[in-house]
């Protein structure tokens, strides 16, 4: 043993001293000097589930939830727990084969891995929802998840009342990232002008997640977690019976109806035909019922409350009379004679009453619903002594049109509305180079000519006329829950506008007189409603269209407005029939119902059978399903030049029978039959067309010759080229 | 031999003896802050022995039976029997290769039934301590030599050279730590000084680029011919001497590292040690990358991956840590492996900086102490037995901390006493109670 090695031991304690300390040091650095690993440590166990509050219940007038939340449920798997599951019977439940069943497995494995769950069939019915919780235990691995959705009790509004949808990329940056991913958002309808109230606060809780992140538990119990609050309900001036009646009566027509009570602008009912289930939307079926909706040419989807753009024709005149009364262009007793026709412009503008003296004074005017009256009061009121030009006296006329909230958006609370249609001079003086003057839009005087509105537009004209001369912007929401003065959304609506107070009383007795007497023995005897004084206004708007490059007529929009009770008015509506014909037929019948279930609470039984009849008449306008062909066959065509694969063609061209079979070309798509199935359904969503008179040849086949085309071209969805096509 | 109690107990090492129960207490404890279930039934989890902590506690009782056994023991035993355990080892180690079940990468194990494995190249490293002390402790042995410095190197190597062929890097590098022992044995300085040289020399050249480093290498020359310049007048072989060692490192740098890391070691291994250095390591061809995804489990950058989330446990404990059974990455098995190598993690993620720090000071007090009862051993074979308990177990810390910390590369070696383990605990346990056996004995010459 040689004994210099001794000293070697102190060398071997430096070096484990040594290197103990570069540990010491490389620990200290790492916990007591870097913050950036407990972050890391946080980022990797804790979880923020998001809490998404309930949203707020909409009320009725009578505090009768239309609008609340309901339950439904997922089916979700977890991959990995997946064991012994009878396959061959959840598939039988599910109606899906074993091989559906294992792509489901693996897109849900590639979706969200195999330890977390994800959804293996959505938005379960109640029959399936039953019969899976019975067996759940069979199948482990699969489990019921709740999902909060929303739940229209009355099975009606659904314009009005809107729905919600997850959001997309447009609404998180337009909310500055507030939203994220996931988050479902009112998407239209009161849900959407009202999302900030009704969507009440997002909680957050800290759940601890493993390394598979499955979760385990909450974090630090729950110490930095926030609750989530309620949203707050809404108060709305709607009335939910009279909303199912005037949607009942709308069944099966296009067009629209709209009530506002006139003395606070509250919106009873808001009805948009034709109109769909809203609860269909929101569960199982909504995937399907979605795309047939969106894709139907009839517009269901469409709010035509807002944003339907109607000639208000006749029901227009109160208000020219108003306007030439202010103007003092004439007064109440001013008079015409008129013959059947107007005939002071080079153009004869036509009146359907011939007898003389049928517009002696404004009262019998309006009454008889003179066109020559209207036609000469325009004129005057235009080319009036005041302004010396026909520009200024337009002008001056527009003003007054814009005070009655046509031509500019009213503002109501609903998203999307449009303004309506009151032309502008200088639109005027484009279309005829300057050089026009009353005689060349005469028709205005009877609400034809460019003129358009909305049926809010129309209904709150009437409410200012009721009112004689001041109105509440048109909205729904009466009140918010826990409302404070934070909450400024309310407040415009509360505002009166005295738009035309200046206008004198003596005038809007002449006209309300007038208008009474529509109903009393004008053209709206069918809207009397014994004990109510109604004061109305029928109105019948020429249409036309183009349709296979022809423009043809079609049959006249049914219009009328009133308001009642005549002294403290309590309802104003409008109501707009599309190609139906004349007002009186249809649209004022549709209104007395509703003034007499608003004002005496019920009908009376002798009209029940009237509601009935009026409900169950087919008033879908025949060339739509003309247009419905073109528009399925174009995308037909469409997606099989994109996959030069026909069963696409059946796949697009939903429902059609083809009677004449002539030899087609190679790619002609109507070719193909449609399967008796989709048959069925087609026919199920369009009732049997009964009274139309101009029925198209609705199956008519178009032959599409293909031009040579070079390898390249891509034929786009163009409406134009298929009809150039047709022959 | 008198075997009652009275008498096992005297004349042993008292403090030794507490460090390595408190080091194993810690290691039951952090066994079970890592496995524990929320519900699980503590005691009946203890006494079934069901569960790792549970295990580790059966395996820590049986160690002390084991050491009293050896305590029991006539101190000659051991240097009688040395090769003969020597030999035995090697028996077992060669039994591996046509025995070896293949687990976890390693093709070092091999399996009786389901409930047993024996990983031979564990074991062996007592053996081989106990061999080794053998032949230095032999008055015959001048160490002084050239020839018994070989052969006593080639004890220590030949084991390890069978673990590398078994797949088992990681184990095979502990005996190189046996150099130590003959260091202190008289080794050549130079022998180290070179190594470590060496050492890091390879890790610079993974660093750095290669011409900088030839640069470096070349200043660096330079420098030494300016200071010796008188040296170099006197006698010219210094500057051949300057110019030769120049040329080797340039040419390791340049050419041996290169040519080890393409060709000796496994792209696998490769990768290791580049991910430990903190660069990409994208192998030229397509054979190679096909070996690291054969190695890395889960597809995913196994040696990255746990030491990221290793260095964020211990990093989030903070100065004084979360407390027993709240750290969030420990306890939802955010570390893999953190029952067993990387269960330092628990320590650092539980009780912080400070507990780390008293966790570490254990571990340095109990090889000072092993290094004192060294030094106060009579006889040569004791000594060299005890240089090679503190050697290994240094080797083990080191590596292991330094793995969990994202200082060394992950080879897989447990932390001594503290990770689970049946085998390393028992290893670990017996090495102790041999040296305590021994040390019983210090005033004793045992050859």
């Amino acid at each position: 043993m040689p004994a210099f090695n001794q000293s070697r031991q102190t060398i071997i304690r430096l070096i484990f001293a040594a290197t103990f300390l570069i540990i010491a040091g490389r620990l200290f650095i790492l916990q007591v000097v870097s913050d950036k690993y407990k972050l890391l440590a946080l980022d990797n166990a804790v979880y923020k589930k998001v809490v998404y509050p309930d949203r707020g219940i909409i009320f009725d007038r009578n505090n009768k939830a239309i609008l609340n939340n309901t339950i439904i449920y997922d089916l979700t798997v977890t991959p990995y727990e997946v064991r012994k599951v009878d396959t061959f019977f959840l598939c039988k439940l599910l109606s899906i084969d074993t091989a559906e069943f294992r792509e489901r497995i693996i897109t849900a494995i590639i979706k969200n891995g195999r330890y977390r769950p994800s959804v293996f069939e959505g938005l379960l019915s109640l029959d399936l929802q039953a019969k899976l919780e019975e067996n759940i235990w069979r199948f482990p691995g699969f489990t019921l998840i709740e999902r909060p959705i929303r739940n229209y009790l009355y099975n009606a509004g659904a314009h009005l009342l809107g729905d919600i949808g997850e959001v997309d990329t447009a609404i998180i940056r337009r909310s500055n990232y507030f939203y994220q991913m996931g988050d479902f958002v009112g998407r239209s309808g009161l849900e959407q002008y009202y999302e900030s109230v009704l969507m009440g606060q997002r909680g957050i809780q800290n759940l601890i997640k493993d390394n598979r992140n499955r979760l385990q538990g909450s974090w630090e119990n729950g110490k930095y977690d926030t609750a989530a609050s309620a949203g707050r309900n809404l108060y709305t001036y709607l009335d939910i019976e009279l909303q199912q009646l005037a949607e009942k009566l709308m069944a099966n027509k296009v067009g629209s109806i709209v009530a506002i009570d006139p003395q606070t602008g509250g919106i009873l009912t808001m009805v948009s035909g034709p109109s769909f289930d809203p609860n269909d939307l929101t569960g199982s079926t909504r995937q399907k019922k979605y795309a047939n909706l969106a894709l139907d040419v009839s517009a269901p989807l469409m709010n035509r409350a807002t944003r339907g753009m109607y000639e208000p024709g006749s029901t227009f005149k109160p208000i020219g009379g108003l306007v030439a009364l202010d103007m003092g262009v004439i007064t109440a007793d001013y008079g015409v004679a008129c013959n059947g026709a107007y005939h002071g412009c080079a153009r004869l503008v036509r009146c359907e009453h011939h007898n003389p003296g049928h517009a002696a004074n404004m009262r019998l005017a309006l009454a008889n619903s003179c066109n020559s009256y209207f036609c000469q009061i325009y004129r005057l009121t235009l080319d009036n002594s005041k302004d010396r030009s026909v520009k200024k006296g337009y002008a001056r006329w527009e003003e007054y049109m814009n005070a009655f909230g046509w031509g500019k958006k009213l503002g109501i609370d609903l998203p999307n509305e449009l303004p309506g249609n009151i032309p502008d001079t200088t639109e005027y003086d484009k279309d005829y180079r300057g050089s026009w003057n009353s005689c060349t839009n005469v028709t205005l005087g009877i609400g034809q000519d460019k003129m358009q509105v909305t049926p809010v537009q129309l209904a709150n004209a009437m409410c200012i006329i009721a009112n004689k001369g001041y109105y509440y912007t048109p909205h729904f929401v009466e009140k918010i829950e826990n409302e404070t003065a934070k909450d400024s959304i309310l407040n415009k609506f509360r505002e009166k506008h005295a738009a035309l107070t200046h206008i004198p009383n003596e005038a809007y007795e002449a006209i309300h007189a007038g208008m009474q007497d529509v109903v009393e023995s004008g053209t709206a005897r069918s809207a009397k409603v014994p004990g109510i004084s109604i004061c109305a206004k029928t109105g019948t708007a020429e249409k036309y269209t183009i349709l296979d490059g022809k423009r043809i007529k079609l049959p006249n929009n049914s219009m009328f407005v009133c308001f009642a009770p005549r002294e403290n008015p309590k309802i104003a509506i409008a109501v707009a029939v599309e190609n139906a014909g004349f007002g009186s037929t249809w649209a004022s019948p549709i209104a007395s119902f509703l003034i007499e279930k608003y004002l005496t609470d019920s009908i009376r039984t002798d009209r029940m059978k009237e509601v009935e009849r009026i409900s169950n008449t087919n008033l879908m306008p025949s060339y739509l399903k003309r247009k419905q062909f073109i528009a399925d066959s174009t995308r037909a065509y469409f997606y099989f030049n994109l996959r030069k694969d026909s069963s696409y063609i059946k796949k697009y061209l939903r429902g059609y029978t083809i009677k004449e079979k002539k030899p087609v070309k190679a790619a002609q798509p109507v070719k193909v039959k449609a399967s008796e199935e989709t048959v069925n359904n087609r026919k199920a969503q369009r009732p049997a067309d009964t009274s139309s008179a101009h029925a198209f040849p609705d199956n008519k086949i178009i032959h599409i010759k293909r031009p040579p085309r070079k390898a390249d071209t891509i034929w786009i969805n163009d409406e134009k080229h298929l009809k150039n096509q047709a022959s | 031999m008198r075997t009652n109690n009275n008498e096992i107990s005297k004349g042993i090492d008292g403090l030794l003896l507490l460090l390595y129960i408190l080091l194993c207490l810690v290691g039951i404890v952090s066994i079970f802050a890592a496995t524990y279930n929320e519900g699980e039934n503590i005691v009946d989890s203890f006494i079934s022995f069901r569960t790792d902590y549970g295990k580790q506690t059966m395996f820590f009782l049986f160690s002390l039976f084991a050491g009293v056994v050896i305590l029991l023991t006539d101190s000659k035993f051991f240097t009688a029997t040395a090769n003969l355990w020597y030999t035995a080892g090697i028996f077992l180690l060669l039994l591996v290769f046509p025995f070896h079940s293949n687990i976890k990468g390693t093709e070092s194990i091999i399996k009786f039934g389901n409930a047993f494995q024996l990983q031979p190249i564990q074991l062996c490293i007592v053996f081989a301590n106990l061999a080794l002390s053998k032949y230095m402790s032999r008055i015959e042995t001048d160490f002084t030599k050239l020839r018994s410095q070989l052969i006593a190197a080639s004890i220590v190597v030949a084991p390890a050279l069978l673990a590398i062929l078994q797949q088992e890097t990681g184990l095979a590098l502990v005996y190189f730590s046996f150099f130590l022992v003959m260091f202190r044995e008289g080794l050549p300085a130079i022998v180290l000084v070179i190594g470590f040289s060496f050492a890091i020399l390879v890790v610079a050249t993974l660093l750095m680029d290669p011409n900088i480093l030839a640069l470096i290498l070349t200043g660096i020359g330079l420098l030494a011919a300016y200071f010796m310049r008188r040296q170099i007048k006197r006698y010219k072989s210094v500057l051949f001497w300057i110019i030769t060692i120049w040329a080797i490192c340039v040419s390791i740098q340049r050419f041996a590292v290169p040519f080890i890391f393409d060709h000796v070691l496994q792209p696998y291994q490769v990768k290791r040690i580049y991910d430990t250095i903190g660069k990409d390591y994208i192998p030229k061809d397509a054979a190679a990358l096909a070996d690291i995804e054969k190695n890395t489990p889960q597809k995913r950058d196994a040696g990255n991956y746990n030491v990221k989330q290793s260095k964020i446990a211990i990093g989030s404990g903070g100065l004084l840590g979360k407390g027993l059974l709240k750290g969030t990455q420990t306890r939802y098995a955010f570390v893999p492996e953190q029952r067993t190598d990387f269960i330092f993690c628990t320590i650092g993620e539980g009780f912080g900086f400070v507990g780390s720090m008293i966790f570490l000071s254990i571990y340095v007090i109990l090889l000072f102490r092993i290094v004192t009862i060294a030094e106060r051993q009579r006889s040569a074979f004791s000594r060299c037995y005890a240089y090679g308990v503190a050697s290994v177990l240094f080797f083990h810390i080191a590596i292991n901390l330094c793995m969990t910390m994202g200082l060394a590369p992950v080879i897989g070696i447990p932390l001594p006493f503290v990770s689970y383990g049946g085998l390393s605990l028992v290893t670990f346990s017996i090495m102790i109670f041999i040296l305590l056996r021994l040390d019983k004995d210090r005033q004793m010459v045992l050859r």
